[in-house]
């Protein structure tokens, strides 16, 4: 286990490097000159090698990027201000330093990516739980008729409908608004439970579908027959040992839709008018806030990466034949 | 009841044939597939019984109908598009048709089954131990701990090394032959009075084959269970079975004692069978391709004799009834065939045509026993057989009584 953990956390580390010097190149290098943005129409070219200067891009960009790089590990001393240890550099529009920003706008995504993978995962898995179950009757059709309402809706145009069901009309849920779990866990609950369930509706019908299919499969695969020849119940058998086979490919395809997710929560946060790192990297685009593009660019890669080392722990938890 | 469940060896041997009730009785056993093509009749009408303490070997090419017959017997097969009709009973108790729960207190308990593949019938989930003992809590409501040491002494009985410590391993930690061990252990945990076997050595190597088939007959012993052998290697079926019935496209087309079938077989797809075992040291998993053609399709059965596209002797009945009179299972007692040809036919057509045929005999061919000599030797098997032959008709007084198709 130690050893998968450290192969798999140095080869994290290799590809995080990778990320971050190809978004340098194409946020710094490549495009217009960020000074020419960051000081506008009317610009003097002693403005431009002032602020080249102050963003240090007089220097040459592998120098530049290696500043960034260990910037993150020990903190930067730049010319507009001081940026302490995970340094990713400070925002072109308030000078205040990204990371920050992020860690003030990251609780927001965690709670609707977190809740939301929690809720599709919870109907989705079981409403093909239940169709595999009941395969070929009623309950079953059912519940494939209501998976497929999330294949046709998209979230920005069933979230306002959703605000104005639930929240205006029959007052039950909260419109949504950004979490703050330390200092109040219950409003923050109720904040996030809508856009939660919102964002969740994409995802149901590709996991009942699957879930539906890969019980169909496991339950007709020879050890769940072998469960059924000891005379072991119906439900123990459906759930001890065929859904035991299913959880595995499950979990895959869940890590394979970590980036949807976290594409899901972009989106749910503009709905919901929310404030997490979706809407800040809307507004670093809008305004033009290179650092913050590139600041909340690495942060969800890292993300990403994190959560799918953690998937294969889990993978290799649940299959005994995946010695780590 | 007189059903024995303590491993003690038993003193008697089992009951004759032909006396008492038999334990295993099906009757007219069909069951079909609906398929998108149609209906696949895997099993058209079977009989056949099962004594105490005796193994019935059911021997037939791919695809005729073997697995389905003990599945449905077990009540294992899928439900959904499966009609399953006719009687299965167990110890006179009704298995068709009965309850769900009734069911699974019987399976694992009092009949279980031996599958083929044991790398993919054991969970590759759950230790081996835990499969072993999970039937046993639910039949005997032991406790977690007791269930624990029953695996284990199962293990030990069925020549697992160290089995303390084997008993946390998971299936793919161990060998092909000892999870085929371990799924005999699992189906033997509960002392069974029925055990299935379906192919239970097919994937395994000679050696072990015979290590498995002499602990299956010693367990038979210690036990008294009666055994169900589906195999497609006849010098198993010489060396573990008592009776034998041959299926063919989902009927049984001749059954009677292992020495009827094999020295003396009445049935021309029998004889095809006999001729197919390799006359060499044989390998293991040879499949049954012993007759020119192929088995017919279950959806659209030829009329008359299933077995009449591919049999040679069609021509000696008179009247072409083969290709439309379907010939019953006539038994004489429990030795029987269904054919056209008449019983001295035959016999002449084995005694001039087909033994001469034979190389090996099938009981030198059994794993155990398969020696290296070559095909000469095998003539020395010949006079036995002979005698054999002329001793037949004679113990053949009855009339044959059509009891087999009701
Ligand atoms: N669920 C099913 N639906 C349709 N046809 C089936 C089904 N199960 C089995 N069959 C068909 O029934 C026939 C008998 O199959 P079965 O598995 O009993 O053969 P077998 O004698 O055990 O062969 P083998 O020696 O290869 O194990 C085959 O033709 C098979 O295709
Ligand atoms: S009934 Fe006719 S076709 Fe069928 S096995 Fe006998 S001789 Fe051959
Ligand atoms: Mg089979």
């Amino acid at each position: 286990m130690l050893r998968f953990l450290v192969r798999r956390v140095l080869a994290a580390v290799v590809i995080l490097v990778l990320i971050s010097a190809v978004t340098y190149v194409l946020f710094f290098a490549l495009p217009i000159d960020p000074a020419q943005l960051s000081c506008g129409k009317s610009c003097t070219p002693q403005n431009i090698a002032l602020i080249h200067r102050n963003l240090g891009l007089d220097k040459p960009v592998p120098v530049q990027w290696w500043d960034y790089v260990s910037g993150v590990f020990t903190g930067r001393h730049l010319p507009l201000g001081n940026c302490p240890a995970p340094c990713l550099g400070l925002s072109f529009t308030n000078d205040t330093p990204i990371w920050s920003t992020l860690m003030d706008r990251f609780p927001t995504t965690l709670s609707l990516g977190v809740g939301g993978a929690a809720i599709f995962l919870t109907v989705g898995v079981g409403l093909g739980l239940l169709s595999a179950w009941r395969q070929g009757r009623l309950t079953d059709r059912i519940a494939s008729a209501v998976s497929l309402l999330g294949q046709s809706v998209q979230i920005y145009f069933i979230g306002p409908l959703a605000i104005f069901l639930f929240a205006d009309r029959l007052g039950w849920l909260d419109a949504g608004h950004d979490p703050d779990w330390s200092s109040d866990p219950v409003g923050s609950l109720s904040g996030v439970i809508l856009p939660c369930l919102v964002m969740s509706v994409i995802f149901w019908s590709n996991y009942s579908r699957q879930t539906r299919s890969l019980m169909i499969e496991q339950l007709s695969e020879e050890h769940v027959r072998t469960a059924r020849a000891k005379g072991m119940g119906s439900a123990y058998v459906f759930f001890r040992y065929a859904l035991r086979g299913a959880m595995g490919p499950i979990i895959t395809i869940f890590g394979i839709d970590l980036g949807s997710i976290l594409g899901g929560t972009v989106i749910t946060e503009s709905t919901f008018g929310l404030h997490g790192l979706g809407q800040l990297a809307v507004s670093a685009v809008l305004g033009t806030d290179l650092p913050m593009e590139m600041g909340v660019m690495l942060f969800g890669a890292t993300a990403i990466v994190a959560f799918n080392i953690l998937i294969d722990a889990c993978y290799a938890f649940i299959d005994p034949r995946i010695r780590l | 009841m007189t059903t024995v469940t303590t491993p003690q060896p038993r003193p008697e041997p089992p009951a004759p044939r032909g006396t008492g009730d038999p334990f295993l009785s099906v009757r007219d056993l069909r069951v079909r597939f609906a398929t998108e093509d149609g209906e696949v009749r895997a099993v058209d009408g079977l009989s056949f019984d099962l004594e105490r303490g005796r193994t019935l070997g059911i021997v037939g090419e791919s695809g005729s109908g073997k697995s389905v017959t003990n599945l449905a017997v077990l009540g294992l097969h899928d439900p959904r598009g499966t009609t399953v009709s006719g009687r299965v009973t167990l110890d006179g108790q009704e298995l068709l048709g009965a309850p769900r729960k009734r069911l699974e207190k019987l399976r694992g308990a009092k009949m279980s089954m031996i599958f083929q593949d044991s790398l993919t019938a054991l969970s590759p989930y759950y230790t081996v131990g835990r499969q072993i003992a999970e039937p046993y809590r639910k039949h005997t409501g032991a406790s977690r701990h007791r269930a624990r040491q029953r695996a284990v002494e199962m293990l030990g009985r069925v020549g697992i090394p160290q089995p303390q410590r084997r008993v946390d391993d998971f299936p793919h930690q161990f060998s092909g032959g000892m999870r085929q061990r371990a799924m005999i252990a699992l189906a033997l945990v509960c002392d069974p009075q029925l055990l299935i076997a379906d192919e239970p050595t097919t994937a395994l190597d000679v050696t072990v084959q015979a290590q498995i088939l002499d602990l299956l007959k010693d367990l038979q012993r210690q036990t008294g269970t009666s055994i169900v052998f589906v195999t497609h290697d006849l010098g198993v079926v010489a060396d573990v079975c008592d009776d034998v019935l041959v299926m063919y496209a989902g009927r049984c087309v001749e059954t009677g004692t292992v020495r009827d079938i094999l020295k003396t077989p009445e049935h021309p797809y029998s004889w095809g069978l006999l001729s197919s075992i390799p006359r060499l040291k044989a390998p293991v998993d040879v499949p049954l391709r012993p007759i020119p053609g192929s088995p017919p399709s279950l959806l659209d059965p030829p009329p008359g004799c299933p077995f009449h596209p591919r049999c040679a002797f069609r021509d000696e009945v008179a009247g072409d009834r083969c290709a439309t009179e379907r010939p019953q299972l006539l038994l004489t007692g429990a030795r029987g065939s269904a054919c056209h040809l008449d019983g001295d036919r035959k016999r002449a057509i084995f005694a001039d045509r087909i033994r001469p045929a034979l190389g090996r005999r099938p009981e030198a061919a059994s794993p155990a026993a398969a020696g290296p000599e070559g095909p000469d030797a095998d003539r020395t098997a010949e006079p036995e057989a002979d005698r054999t032959v002329a001793d037949e008709p004679a113990a053949e007084p009855e009339a044959d009584q059509g009891e087999g198709n009701r």
